[in-house]
């Protein structure tokens, strides 16, 4: 045990001195999510709309003056009538159109309620819901403010329509995605990297005459970024929450139970790339075109699985970011249990499974 | 060296500092056209620093440097172009065969093609090397690497050689017949400017200079260094100097 | 040789279909400073690393204090030292984290074992928070030692710890495991230098994966085949030259400030060869008899001669 803490803390040492690794273990998950934050607040600035003011009183144009100012949105242009709704939409004109009922303001005087009609182009959910919770916003501040000056409080309903889209499929997709991309790198990258390093420099070698055993050499490399990449997840879901409102509807113990999972695979195949690669290069070759790359573009994560191909459809099925995106989008998203992912977490065990038994048949206790 | 004694290398006063350390410390010397010069020194004495000073491949603080006729602060690149180049560490590109190795050299330092192709079967011819011209180098003994590989820095004949350890590994034989090119070419008119750990190798040359601590401690002939130091060989020469510094 | 630490027998080793190593036998004493001398690729690198466990033979067997270096070879993972031709310490790591790491995975303390590498650890105490990769050469040789010598190895496999570094401090290299031996330490320790040989108890020439010959270092000049002159002239270049093309010279070479030469056996006396040599234009002209050394001794047995 003496041993295997010491070499711990020889990892640890390595890790913090690197600036490469330690760049990609805390910089990476900040940039990535700025970036995809970035992307999403930067297209919001010019969401085009459109307005069917069928009321056209005073509260109406209030609202409408209210949203255009507001600086998310830009008004392209007044329907005539709801026909026209459709055509602009799927004309791309515009991304979203606001639909004041008949009577806007009279019966939000004598009901006390009035209902706006929001029609979204969910065909890019993530700026679907954003448009959407900005136009609910800022009706919801325009409500209070009204309600202050009044004896009687009165509510307007936003009543929301996605359109092309319903389900919002890939909506807060970016988080579930952005971890699995993270724990994939770190774990599996930097595993990797970290074992062929020892053998590039020749060190391996020294380490093989040792008395130490494979085992305490590979659980001695890992447990480092085990650490380092569960920490990592927790500042990743932290992150999503408090800059981007991205919710945790579902069981946050069994979301890091599942995280653990995850990271638990990747390291096992970051072993296995290592035990099968001499070099450095190779190592973060594989890493990156083998895995990166199929994490990005293969686990659901931008394209969704069901537009591609079959053949393709066939490779992301072996890809295991997507098994774990699939999972926490679940818990997540939808708050489901575990009785609703089980298969994949099935999955996700079986193949690290695999992984570790090829790795300690792969280990040499010898060189070449 | 009986002609009189023309300077193809002239330093005076060479300083190279990096931040508070001083890693070439007032060096002068001179070398001359033709001349076997062993330059020597402890590790960390400072001669890879000078060395690529030398080279033009780094700047030096202050001094008066003169290689192949050009300043070592302004005319880098035209010292890069009159003088070659060989070290244990890198010298030709395993991946290529030696004809393709010796194509590139040549044509990185612009030689016509024609030229090449008489030069380098000129050069195998010597070397007795016509079979492996098309033969990859990774595939060749070590000992023919390190020949072809100094033949590939006299290839486009340069004034001055530079030998960073050329001779580190290999077996006696191939050493000395490496010897023999060197002094070969010497009296072709190449000076020689080579740096080593093997203290019977510094015997071979015209002159050597020792370092230590970034300064010249000793420079003179073997034979009169040995007679100054009454040692009987360079080696005990080099130990004692290295020992006081 | 009483107690035997090495023993190699008919080891050989090959890479497809390059023959790395061929027959290999020895036997090396308890206590014994054997070197291996031979240039790069004779094989000297692969034969150690199959008496560390590293590699597996291709044939024979061999076994390192009694241990079969296939079969037990977790036994001698524990009971040797092993270091490599690359400096191989982590470079990122201090000079005192890399020695506490290496006492920790043969699972002793630098505390415990002090004593052992005190002699050679001074001369590094200064530098004890230094990144290893900082080091000069000679002092990263110290450092590896003093990591190898940690658990108290009883065999020392050392693969070229004296190239690339300077003469001094291979000197005080050579001190270093001088003053090993007299522990009681087995040390195997390979080198392309061959003016090291002469601080070996014994020494091995190996050449193309092939021993030449195994002796005592004083006793292997002696047995050189023909008498060995040294000569020196003011053309030396011209005067090697001159040499190589004489038919009575069997061979000549560079060694030092002088030209080593042997005859060819039905020509006797060096004396008609200084005659026409100053026929042909050489002045100043000195030739005596020397007694060849163990580099002349491997290059007439790497010719093929039985010395």
């Amino acid at each position: 045990m003496k041993k295997f803490l010491g070499f711990v803390r020889k990892e640890f040492h390595h890790i913090f001195r690197d600036r490469r690794t330690l760049l990609i273990l805390f910089g990476m998950p900040v940039v990535q999510l700025l970036l995809f934050g970035y992307v999403i607040v930067n297209d919001l600035r010019n969401a085009r709309i459109a307005v069917l003011d069928l009321a056209s009183d005073q509260v109406s144009r209030e609202i409408t003056g209210k949203i255009i100012s507001s600086g998310f949105f830009r008004l392209v242009t007044y329907l005539e009538s709801e026909r026209d709704i459709h055509e602009v939409l799927k004309q791309g004109q515009v991304r979203e159109v606001i639909i004041f009922e008949k009577d806007f303001a009279r019966k939000l005087q004598s009901d006390g309620r009035a209902a706006v009609q929001v029609i979204a182009d969910a065909s890019e959910p993530n700026t679907a819901r954003m448009m959407v919770n900005y136009t609910q916003g800022i009706l919801m501040s325009y409500t209070l403010e009204r309600n202050r000056n009044l004896p009687q409080a009165a509510a307007i309903i936003p009543e929301v329509r996605m359109e092309y889209n319903p389900e919002l499929k890939g909506v807060y997709m970016f988080v579930p995605g952005i971890i699995a991309m993270l724990l994939t790198l770190i774990c599996t990258l930097l595993t990797s990297i970290a074992i062929t390093r020892e053998k590039e420099l020749g060190t391996m070698e020294v380490l093989l005459v040792s008395p130490l055993r494979p085992v305490q050499i590979i659980l001695g490399k890992v447990t480092p970024y085990l650490l380092l990449s569960l920490l990592n997840a927790m500042v990743i879901l932290l992150m999503a929450n408090l800059v981007f409102g991205v919710p945790v509807v579902g069981s946050v113990v069994l979301l890091l139970a599942m995280t653990m999972l995850y990271i638990l695979t990747a390291l096992s195949l970051g072993i296995l790339i290592s035990s099968l690669t001499g070099s450095q290069q190779v190592a973060m070759m594989i890493s990156m075109v083998g895995l990166l790359l199929p994490t990005i573009l293969l686990s659901g994560f931008i394209y969704p699985i069901e537009n591609m191909p079959l053949w393709l459809q066939a490779i992301c099925h072996v890809m295991p970011p997507k098994y774990f995106i699939t999972i926490m989008k679940d818990i997540m998203l939808m708050g489901n249990g575990l009785m609703y992912f089980w298969k994949e977490a099935v999955v996700l065990l079986f193949m690290t499974a695999v992984f570790i038994i090829l790795s300690v048949k792969k280990f040499k206790i010898r060189l070449s | 060296m009986t002609a009189p004694a023309e300077a193809v290398i002239t330093v005076k006063d060479l300083v190279k500092k990096f931040g508070s350390f001083t890693a070439n410390d007032h060096l002068s010397f001179e070398v001359y056209r033709g001349e076997i010069f062993g330059f020597l020194g402890a590790n960390g004495a400072g001669k890879t620093t000078a060395i690529r000073i030398l080279c033009g491949l780094s700047v030096p603080t202050s001094g008066y440097i003169r290689v192949a006729g050009f300043d070592a602060f302004t005319e880098a690149e035209k010292i890069k172009k009159h003088i070659g180049y060989m070290s244990q560490r890198f010298s030709l590109y395993e991946d290529l065969t030696v004809f393709e190795n010796i194509r590139l050299f040549g044509g990185i330092y612009g030689i016509s093609r024609k030229a090449i192709r008489e030069r380098a079967e000129e050069l195998l011819e010597t070397l007795q090397m016509q079979a492996v011209r098309d033969t990859l180098i990774g595939r060749l003994p070590l000992g023919w690497r390190q020949k072809l590989a100094f033949s590939v820095a006299v290839f486009h004949r340069p004034g001055i050689v530079f030998l960073d350890e050329p001779t580190g590994g290999v077996d006696p034989i191939t050493r000395k017949q490496f010897w023999e090119m060197i002094h070969a070419s010497a009296a072709d008119g190449i000076t020689v400017f080579v740096t080593t750990h093997y203290m019977d190798e510094a015997e071979y040359c015209d002159r050597i200079s020792i370092m230590a601590e970034g300064r010249i401690i000793a420079l003179d002939t073997p034979a009169a260094l040995k007679k100054q130091y009454h040692a009987s060989s360079i080696n005990e020469v080099f130990t004692r100097i290295a020992r006081n510094a | 040789m009483e107690d035997i630490s090495i023993q190699i027998c008919g080891i050989g080793k090959s890479w497809g279909k390059v023959r790395a190593l061929h027959d290999i036998r020895l036997e090396i004493g308890k206590g014994e400073l054997f070197g291996l001398i031979g240039p790069d690729g004779a094989g000297k690198t692969t034969l150690i690393r199959i008496l560390a466990s590293l590699l597996l033979p291709g044939s024979g067997t061999a076994s390192v204090e009694g241990y079969d270096v296939v079969k037990d070879y977790r036994k001698i993972r524990d009971i040797t030292a092993y270091m490599p031709g690359r400096f191989s310490l982590y470079q990122d790591l201090t000079v005192a984290e890399n020695l506490s790491f290496f006492a920790t995975i043969f699972g002793t303390t630098l505390k415990e074992n002090y004593h052992l590498i005190r002699d050679i650890y001074v001369q590094l105490e200064a530098f004890s928070n230094r990144p290893a990769g900082k080091l000069s050469g000679g002092m990263k040789q110290k450092l590896a030692l003093c990591c190898a010598l940690i658990h108290q190895p009883q065999v020392l496999l050392l693969d070229e710890p004296t190239t690339g570094v300077d003469a001094i401090s291979r000197a005080e290299f050579w001190e270093m495991l001088r003053r090993l031996k007299t522990q009681g330490i087995t040390i195997l320790v390979s080198t392309a230098y061959m003016d090291e040989a002469a601080l070996c108890d014994r020494i091995a020439l190996i050449q193309e994966g092939s021993i030449l010959k195994t002796d005592i270092p004083s006793a292997i000049p002696g047995d050189y085949p023909r008498r060995l002159y040294a000569i020196s002239a003011k053309q030396m270049y011209r005067l090697l030259k001159d040499l190589q093309q004489m038919p009575a010279v069997f061979t000549a070479y560079l060694s030092g400030q002088h030209i080593h030469f042997s005859l060819n056996p039905d020509f006797p006396e060096p004396g008609l060869i200084a005659m026409l040599l100053e026929k042909s234009g050489h002045e100043g002209i000195q030739i005596r008899e020397v007694v060849p050394g163990i580099e002349d001794s491997f290059i007439a047995l790497m010719k093929g001669e039985s010395v």
